[in-house]
């Protein structure tokens, strides 16, 4: 929603008076509920996981994790609020990785040759993505199933024609290797500092820039939007091509941390990110979210799936925790729409 | 050019979709300071007509002239940079956007530069809330409510007041009264009287005749996707109009029929039609 703006827009309040109304225009806020969620799971593992999970090695197991997701979460999250799903990115990411370790690794072209590829084939996805959905009017949940399908099939085979397995390794130079594929400190990958260069980037781009109220109205009312002279497909490819992007991203990042590339490494990406976005207040029908709230729900999920590993609990109880928070956020979300639009603002004087 | 000239006319414009033929022969003139009244059933080809005014529909034959030369419009954006502004049925509002950015959706008010570029939240609130507020809507004073939280009539105004806002020398509204309440109705009636005050050009659609006689300088009846009828203010009482609409079938002797068959069905009125 964009009432969230004002509070970050808005002046520093000067008294009492305006801070109370500012913590009332947070309370109405989405974000409100993720952040409480996320404070909740903090909580709740610090005491049950105990020391390990808030020493360094215990921030940097889910740091790595949400990394990885947050900067699929994001473009996911976007077309979630254009009103739109993209499914491909489960494919996307095993097939960037690949295609860096097939150029680079199997064939020993210059890594930024495997590179520049592997995010091309991101973009291209992309872009295929976003023509079908306009030119078909095909659900963009089915269209992207079908993208999935397609890019596994291909690289799959195309991978056990080329290298003859289905996995292909690679030992990047060290330079590429300090930008995308190192662990700070021995522990922190650089992926983390990636993904908060993307949150800003994606801040600017629903918040700030002009697009980004394109990007609500898309998903508000398409029909309107188009009415209104927004160009609409144009802005459903671009969409698609920033997921399809950010997916190949993160695929060419996995292969030079981990210095090997799997076919069915990507999967898990596909709920994940559905389920960060959805706990981080993005309306499923589209219209309404913000990114605090995405990376909001991107940590939440994040510290469940790893904090579990840090208490005596078995970890397919995280799954539970998981689900229930994804129902709560659901309600939840519905709740605080509510609120903010039967809201009439009082007199700020 | 001559008082006289149409801002907009239509010469023998048909309009169908593949096969299906949802206008024939259509040619109206519409003029500043004067509201065109569009009246006609559900289905008739009203919301066809004027998509096709706004740049959504291409005529399938015929012209569409502006201030008496051939217009083409590529699309809805260049109908509107040419003046054409409409409130479509249904929509033109978005429930969780705030009054500020629906306000100026597609067209957003920024500082700065090239991909520095921010949207001015400050400056697109003040104007959609003064633009709404001259039009008498004194009840809405703050750009960050969301436009979900807002009447039916107050959305309508606000729609109404943004498309005057950008500039319109035509504007059209399809079908504005047909879901608000009496008063809401009046409120919406009363902002198309200052539109036309303004000397703006407006093509009004509707189905109830109430609505179009209280503002209405002429009056056009769709039947079926032709101008069944074409006349003036005071030329056609409201019992006239109201059975041109139904089809040339006059009212009276639908309520005769319905007589009838009460009478021959123990007072049981007859079943809808399906
Ligand atoms: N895009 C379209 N494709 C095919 N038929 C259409 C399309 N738009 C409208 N029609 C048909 O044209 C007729 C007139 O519709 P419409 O203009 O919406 O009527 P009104 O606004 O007067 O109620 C209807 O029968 C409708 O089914
Ligand atoms: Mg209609």
């Amino acid at each position: 929603m964009n009432t969230r703006n004002s509070v970050l827009a808005s002046s520093v309040p000067s008294g009492g008076e305006s801070i109370k109304v500012t913590i009332g225009q947070f309370s109405r806020r989405p974000e409100a509920g993720s952040l409480l969620g996320l404070i909740a799971v903090f909580v709740f593992f610090a005491l049950v996981g105990g020391k390990v999970f808030l020493s360094p090695a215990g921030y940097a197991s889910w740091l790595n994790v949400a990394a990885e997701i947050g900067i699929v979460a994001l473009p996911v999250g976007l077309l979630m609020i254009a009103g739109d799903m993209d499914l491909s990115i489960g494919a996307v990411i095993p097939a960037a990785s690949l295609t860096v370790a097939i150029i680079s690794g199997h064939y020993g072209l210059p890594e930024i040759v495997g590179i520049s590829a592997g995010l091309g084939i991101g973009l291209l996805v992309g872009f295929f993505n976003g023509y079908l959905v306009n030119r078909t009017g095909v659900p963009s949940l089915i269209v992207t199933i079908g993208s999935m399908f397609g890019v596994m099939g291909l690289t799959l085979g195309l991978t056990v024609l080329i290298a003859g397995s289905t996995g292909v390794s690679l030992v990047p130079g060290p330079t590429i290797k300090a930008i995308l594929g190192d662990f700070v400190g021995g522990m922190f990958q650089v992926t983390i500092f990636w993904w908060l260069l993307f949150v800003a980037a994606f801040f600017q781009l629903l918040h700030v820039s002009p697009v980004g109220n394109w990007i609500f109205a898309l998903g508000g009312d398409k029909v309107s939007a188009r009415n209104a002279g927004i160009p609409t497909e144009r802005l459903t490819v671009a969409l698609y091509m920033l997921s399809g992007f950010c997916a190949a991203f993160v695929g060419v990042s996995q292969v030079l941390v981990y210095q090997s590339a799997q076919v069915l490494a990507g999967q898990s990406f596909i709920f994940n990110s559905i389920m960060c976005v959805v706990i981080g207040g993005v309306l499923l029908t589209g219209g309404a979210g913000s990114v605090v709230g995405i990376v909001l729900g991107t940590l939440t999920f994040a510290i469940v799936n790893q904090g579990i590993y840090f208490t005596g609990i078995d970890p397919n109880l995280g799954s539970v925790i998981i689900g229930a928070l994804l129902l709560v956020a659901v309600m939840m979300n519905d709740k605080f729409r509510l609120m903010a639009m039967s809201y009439a603002t009082k007199k700020k004087k | 050019m001559s008082d006289n000239t149409p801002i907009l006319e239509l010469k023998n414009v048909d309009k169908s979709f593949g096969p299906i033929d949802v206008l024939h022969d259509i040619s109206l003139k519409v003029r500043a300071g004067e509201v065109l009244c569009l009246l006609g059933d559900n289905g008739a080809g009203k919301s066809t007509l004027i998509k096709t005014l706004a740049g959504v529909h291409k005529p399938t034959r015929g012209t569409i002239l502006m201030d008496g030369e051939p217009v083409e419009f590529s699309g809805p954006r260049d109908a509107q940079e040419k003046g054409i502004s409409t409130v479509h049925q249904f929509g033109g509002t978005f429930p969780l956007m705030s009054i500020g950015r629906s306000f100026f959706v597609g067209v957003e008010p920024t500082r700065g530069w090239g991909p520095f570029k921010v949207y001015d939240r400050k400056t697109a609130n003040e104007i959609a809330v003064k633009a709404v507020q001259d039009f008498g809507i004194t009840r809405i004073d703050d750009g960050d409510r969301l436009v979900g939280g807002l009447s039916g009539g107050e959305r309508q105004s606000l729609a109404i007041a943004r498309a005057v806002h950008f500039g319109a020398r035509v504007l059209i509204l399809d079908e504005p009264t047909a879901a608000l309440g009496v008063k809401q109705a009046a409120h919406v009636l009363r902002i198309v009287n200052e539109a036309k005050r303004r000397g703006l050009a407006v093509i009004f659609i509707t189905h109830q005749v109430m609505h179009a006689m209280a503002v209405g300088d002429h009056f056009a009846v769709l039947i079926r996707g032709a101008i069944a009828a074409d006349f003036r203010r005071g030329e056609k009482t409201r019992e006239e109009i109201t059975d041109l609409m139904a089809g040339g079938e006059t009212m009276a002797d639908l309520e005769a029929q319905i007589e009838t068959y009460m009478q021959s069905h123990e007072g049981q009125p007859p079943p809808p039609a399906q």
